[in-house]
């Protein structure tokens, strides 16, 4: 079930996340550093050509458990305002899928939270993606580096997503 | 802490991404003798499901939408997911 039901806000979005209404969410006048962090679609040398990834997420796990790890982060640094959105669906290359805004007092703490947020959703957040490669070939990307891919695909590796690292 | 049941539990089990792809389904209710564990709906899918066999003995699981470990306990009713490796980001 999407929060939208519930006139909440979702963490998860299927269109172009929008960096203003993220810093719109954390602006505060008490806040004087704010950090941003956009994971992109990455199309590296190493990425074998990614036109595009396909996210998909345990949806209601995705929010539950969202809403936990920035409940841990407010427990750590306190005086933060943090606002995060994770994008489903078909990213072309270069457009972002998850996006991170912290606003804090000082610029420590919210490079801190910053930094601490995107660790936790690769570790906790239950999203998995799909590449799409130029040749047409799609690979399924595990970060643990075992390979995963359905279809034989010639890859010597598939640890490298093609999103930043 | 909840007294563990006995007698018969149903449990619907959600595959996702990769899991979903290789068993060609998105879920599946199985049913196991308690007291029970997220390992026994995994064997019990993996018995019962053909297709299941394909997925790893010891995946990744969530249990009405927490991060658990194979040797937690279920319960009647309870949501098993089966997680690949998480790429999320």
């Amino acid at each position: 079930m999407r929060n939208a039901e519930l006139n909440e806000m979702s963490y998860l979005t299927r269109s172009t996340i929008s960096l203003d209404a993220l810093l719109a969410e954390v602006s505060s006048a008490a806040c004087g550093g704010t950090c941003v962090f956009l994971g992109t679609v990455r199309d590296g040398p190493d990425e074998h050509g990614v036109t595009a990834i396909e996210y998909s997420a345990y949806e209601e796990m995705v929010e539950a458990e969202f809403a936990r790890l920035v409940a841990d982060a407010d427990a750590r640094w306190p005086e933060a305002r943090i606002a995060v959105r994770h994008r489903l669906g078909t990213i072309p290359s270069g457009e972002a899928s998850i996006a991170i805004a912290v606003a804090a007092p000082h610029r420590a703490e919210a490079f801190e939270a910053c930094r601490f947020v995107i660790e936790e959703v690769k570790r906790r957040i239950p999203v998995w993606k799909k590449e799409l490669r130029v040749d047409g070939s799609e690979v399924w990307v595990d970060p643990t580096g075992r390979p995963t891919s359905s279809p034989p695909v010639p890859l010597s590796a598939t640890r490298r997503g093609g999103t930043h690292d | 802490m909840t007294v563990t049941g006995t007698g018969t539990a149903t449990i619907r089990v959600r595959l996702f991404a990769r899991y979903a792809e290789l068993v060609g389904r998105t879920e599946a209710a199985v049913s196991v003798a308690l007291p029970a564990t997220v390992g026994d709906v995994v064997r019990r899918l993996r018995d019962e499901v053909p297709q299941a066999r394909a997925l790893p003995e010891r995946p990744l699981a969530a249990v009405n939408l927490r991060q658990v470990k194979l040797d937690a306990r279920v319960q009647d009713g309870d949501e098993v997911a089966l997680l690949p490796p998480i790429a999320g980001g």
